[in-house]
């Protein structure tokens, strides 16, 4: 690129470009940046709950709390969305609007199921007192699930409004654009869960 | 109307919040509610309100965003300082019987808003502005990347401000200092409204920080011009780049630590608390994992400035460019790992801090090494003293020694005896007001003319500059001697009379500063009615080297009517060595992005949902959050953002600019 | 300005991004990545409740194991990630961030055990009894 750039036709050098000049896209970039930055914010809650996270101050512990049949399920639910929405990018990059809708709002589907389970499981647990107060541990815990619920639950706002435009606008560059950076999201939501049952989950319920 | 009633209203929020049992805070009502009145009223009479809001205040220029960045940035520095006014007078005179005019809980306020606000509010948008401002330019764009994220970032860095200054009249302000360590933040030590107000307004402006952060860098990486490749960008671009991976990299981390401590106030978790399993030096640990990054984040734009002016003041490239580079890099990564050294004296043992100390020490190496590239630059160059390079030079010789003392800080058994007395206040204003303050002053004389079209009245300028350096010198050597004396900061009274000519001898060192910062308010104001005389009409009013200086002072909107072409570092000094002539014809229309309200309406919203939640008007956190959310969805559903400027235009612009250039020759 | 040019920069915009627009996945990544993805949670899932391994700790570095080759798994398959997109620069600020990310949550264990075992703090067999 340079040198086509930096030469005119007469072998003079160039000092500006004389054409019409885009620069490439920044949003994908920037989005992925933005997700590195909310890795950090999942770094803090993990740290916490690594280091408080044996802290029960005479209450209950992961063992005595974690249902795992519930979370394999929740896991499952999720892992599942992740799919869906990858059939939701293909599709759109075949540029199928209503095969596209239907995959996004079976994503959004599955989503909140991971969503009520999660609130059901949260609301046993306070339930029985092993609510966000009771200890350090139990919160690292909610925070930490409890803020990848919150990002999940954006996600799901994030979703609808991007189907009500896909239906609206079509599947255009703009348009699969939005679609890319969700997915991001939405596959890092993933990726974030993996560390929450195994380092929250698993981990917790063998002590 | 019942009790329950109004509280459900009002929250907390009651008639007791308004000091109206304080002299001081009336006082300053008074002349805040004046001075605000008039200016509101002088706007209404010059009928400039639509100006200011369509030329101004939804502006997604990124060189306008950089100004009311900078504006921001003076107005809080009048704020911060009076602070920092009131505790040298209070410090001066509270000896023995004498209890001074601040009681303590008043100076412990004081001493937390001005740390908050001269980070947060002075230092932050002062980086944040001159790289907007800046940055596009050196590296041949229109704009940075994402036009409405500036705004909106600006708008929420204004929204963080206007939260702390609410709490001057409306209910209190922290009682913590600047980091607000629990216990004494958490709810059992803390109580009222203060630490929530810290809380909101660093979590409203860490929104924008964030996002400013990613915008940056998007720009660099991707909106180069043609043949930059990236080591031919001018070094303050490169340590702008630096500075936004830093602000990405760890502001993240002061949201999930300030996250967390507003559970804890909110929700009554137990991530800081003394019982239930809590563990409030964890705080500690993280917020400073933030914090030392944080400091690099304020200094690299200053660095990046002085290599600006160094070489520019100097007629010569910068010695050095690779390694100031590697330098650069080199401390953005190194910046990870001393954290450490802000709490040595916690307990963590021989080992870590031992590591800790080391990588402190390995730190101030790379730094070094670029005082060293600045000083080989100026040898053999024929040096013109003009205001920034004034600035410059006093940085070298102030900056220093406060790196020096970091070094004797970093040794933990050194800072055992050292560790929060005023030893280590005189160290971090050294190096802050010495490193940043000063860098941010070159740089903003510096670029003035690029902005405006007018050079800074020089003669109050370098009236600044020498009150500045010598207030300086009156205002910490004595905090130095006091340190190694025993004394301990943030304290309002002592016993020991014998301490006190060294608090009156920098209480005098305040007031010379104060005659600085008029000093330099004054050399804008002189400088606006002598513009004519002191006009830049061909763009380069200082011989500059590098992009910025191609453009007419100030630039028009789109920056560059044909995108540049790179071939050397020093890309303008390159164009003027080779006979690069000014295209005059061929002008295409113009891509460019549309103004919008968005931006500011959403900032607003976060005020109130911030103010709801310090108060405990659940209510209205709740609708104003809704609306937040619905705003910004809204604003998604906004697909006309761009325009063209149709070639005519272009045509008119560039033909005037032609004419100015030849009526100059 | 007009209509006519506006369209004709998004005509100019579709034929010119359609392969810069981040990296793509095909229907047979996706379903790898998901096959992968199951047979790596339904493993430690096992693991744990099955009680299948003779030691706690053995179990724990093998889920800790199989999280990280998940994540790779859906780096690689989901998120389509590589070292050309965007110039390199999406995989150097994902190896900044695990920097990063690794120091704090190292750094973190390393000065809080350091700080409660010289400060006397109660340890984590003790917090278990403290109310």
């Amino acid at each position: 690129m340079a040198h086509a750039q930096t030469l005119t036709e007469a072998g003079e050098t160039r000092f500006h470009l004389t054409e019409d000049h885009h620069p490439e896209n920044g949003t994908l970039l920037g989005f992925w940046i933005y997700l590195m930055s909310d890795c950090l914010i999942f770094a803090v809650l993990f740290a916490c709950y690594a280091v408080l996270g044996r802290n029960y101050a005479a209450g209950p512990s992961g063992a005595d709390l974690f249902d795992l049949p519930i979370v394999a399920v929740n896991t499952a639910l999720l892992l599942f969305s992740s799919i869906t929405y990858g059939f939701a990018m293909l599709s759109a990059q075949a540029k199928k609007v209503p095969a596209t809708l239907i995959w996004l709002a079976i994503t959004g589907l599955f989503g909140l199921g991971f969503l009520s389970l999660e609130l059901y499981e949260f609301h046993h647990l306070i339930h029985e007192g092993a609510g966000p107060q009771r200890s350090a541990f139990l919160s690292s815990f909610f925070v930490l699930v409890g803020t990848h619920g919150l990002h999940v639950t954006f996600g799901i706002i994030w979703l609808v409004t991007l189907m009500v435009q896909v239906a609206k606008r079509g599947l255009g560059v703009e348009m699969k654009r939005r679609l890319m950076c969700l997915s991001m999201f939405w596959h890092f939501l993933d990726v974030i869960w993996i560390g929450v049952f195994s380092f929250v989950y698993l981990l917790g319920a063998l002590k | 109307m019942s009790p329950d009633l109004v509280k459900t209203i009002f929250g907390r929020l009651t008639w007791d919040a308004i000091p109206f049992h304080e002299p001081i805070l009336l006082g300053t009502f008074a002349m805040v509610a004046l001075g605000g009145i008039t200016v509101l009223a002088a706007l209404t009479y010059f009928k400039v309100w639509g100006y200011l809001w369509r030329e101004w205040l939804t502006s997604v220029d990124h060189k306008k965003i950089g100004v009311m960045y900078i504006i921001l940035a003076i107005i809080m520095l009048l704020r911060g300082f009076a602070d920092a006014l009131m505790m040298r007078a209070q410090q001066a005179i509270a000896f023995g019987d004498a209890a001074g005019y601040l009681p303590p809980h008043h100076y412990d306020q004081v001493f937390t808003a001005h740390g908050v606000i001269m980070i947060f509010f002075v230092a932050m948008p002062l980086i944040t502005g001159l790289m907007n401002l800046v940055v596009p330019l050196q590296i041949g764009a229109r704009d940075v990347a994402f036009p409405f994220l500036n705004n909106f970032s600006f708008w929420m860095t204004v929204g963080g401000a206007v939260t702390v200054m609410l709490s001057l009249f409306v209910g209190e302000f922290a009682r913590t200092g600047w980091l607000a360590y629990p216990p004494l933040s958490n709810l059992a030590y803390s109580p009222d409204v203060g630490v929530d107000y810290y809380i909101w307004s660093l979590q409203i402006a860490g929104v924008g920080t964030t996002l400013s952060g990613i915008n940056l860098i998007v720009t660099i990486v991707k909106m180069r011009a043609p043949g930059m490749s990236l080591m031919k960008m001018p070094v303050f671009t490169w340590t702008s780049l630096c500075s936004n991976v830093l602000i990405v990299a760890s502001f993240p981390i002061l949201t999930a630590v300030l996250a967390l401590l507003t559970a804890d106030r909110y929700l009554h978790t137990n991530f800081f608390t003394n019982d239930f399993g809590g563990n409030p030096m964890m705080y500690v640990n993280l917020i400073w994992i933030w914090g030392h990054p944080e400091v690099y984040i304020l200094v690299l734009p200053a660095f990046g400035v002085f290599s600006e002016v160094v070489s520019t003041f100097c007629g010569k490239r910068l010695f050095g460019y690779s390694s100031m580079v590697y330098a650069t890099v080199v401390i953005t990564i190194l910046s990870y790992i001393v954290w450490l050294h802000h709490f040595f004296t916690m307990g963590s043992g021989a080992s870590v801090n031992s590591f800790f100390g080391i990588t402190t020490m390995i730190i101030s190496i790379p730094t070094g090494a670029k005082i060293f590239n600045w000083l080989f630059t100026m040898y053999r160059g024929r040096i013109r003293f003009e205001v920034p390079m004034l600035w410059t030079v006093g940085f070298m010789v102030t900056f220093v020694i406060g790196g020096m003392t970091g070094v004797l800080l970093a040794v933990p058994p050194a800072d055992f005896v050292l560790h929060n007395s005023l030893f280590l206040i005189a160290h971090f204003h050294n190096v802050i007001i010495g490193g940043v303050v000063f860098g941010m002053f070159a740089g903003i004389v510096y670029w003035f003319p690029k902005a405006f079209g007018f050079k800074l009245d020089p003669f109050w300028g370098k009236v600044s500059f020498w009150f500045w350096q010598i207030g300086f010198f009156f205002a910490f050597m004595p905090l130095y001697v006091l340190g190694l004396m025993g004394v301990t900061r943030r304290m309002s009274h002592f016993e020991d009379h014998s301490l006190q000519i060294w608090f009156v001898i920098s209480a005098f060192g305040a007031v010379l500063i104060l005659i600085g910062i008029i000093a330099f308010v004054l050399q804008m104001v002189v400088g606006y009615l002598k513009r004519e005389q002191l006009a830049d009409p061909t763009g380069d009013p200082w011989g500059g080297r590098t992009l910025e200086w191609s453009t007419s002072s100030p630039p028009p909107a789109y920056n560059f009517a044909f995108t540049p072409v790179i071939h050397e570092v020093d890309a303008w000094h390159d164009m003027k060595q080779r006979g690069y002539v000014r295209p005059t014809t061929g002008f295409i229309p113009i891509h460019m992005p549309k103004n919008t309200g968005a931006g500011i309406i959403l900032a607003g919203i976060s005020i109130v949902v911030g103010f709801a939640m310090i108060w405990h008007i659940w209510w209205l956190a709740v609708a104003s959050f809704v609306a937040l959310v619905g705003g910004a969805i809204a604003h998604t559903f906004n697909f006309k953002r761009d325009y063209y400027i149709p070639a005519e235009e272009v045509v008119q612009v560039e033909d005037a600019r032609t004419e100015a250039l030849r009526s100059l020759a | 300005m007009s209509a006519a040019s506006h369209d004709a920069h998004h005509a100019h915009d579709d034929h010119g991004h359609d392969h810069d627009g981040g990296a793509h996945g095909s229907l047979k990544d996706y379903v790898i990545g998901f096959v992968l993805a199951v047979i790596l949670t339904a493993i430690p899932f096992w693991l744990v409740m099955g009680h299948v391994l003779p030691s706690n700790q053995m179990t724990a570095i093998a889920v800790m194991g199989l999280a990280i080759i998940q994540v790779l798994v859906h780096m690689i398959y989901f998120l389509h990630m590589n070292s050309r997109s965007e110039g390199g620069w999406t995989m150097l600020a994902l190896v900044f961030t695990l920097v990063v990310v690794v120091i704090t949550l190292s750094g973190s264990l390393w000065v809080m055990h350091n700080l409660d075992t010289h400060m006397m703090a109660p340890m984590p067999h003790d917090m278990r009894e403290v109310p």
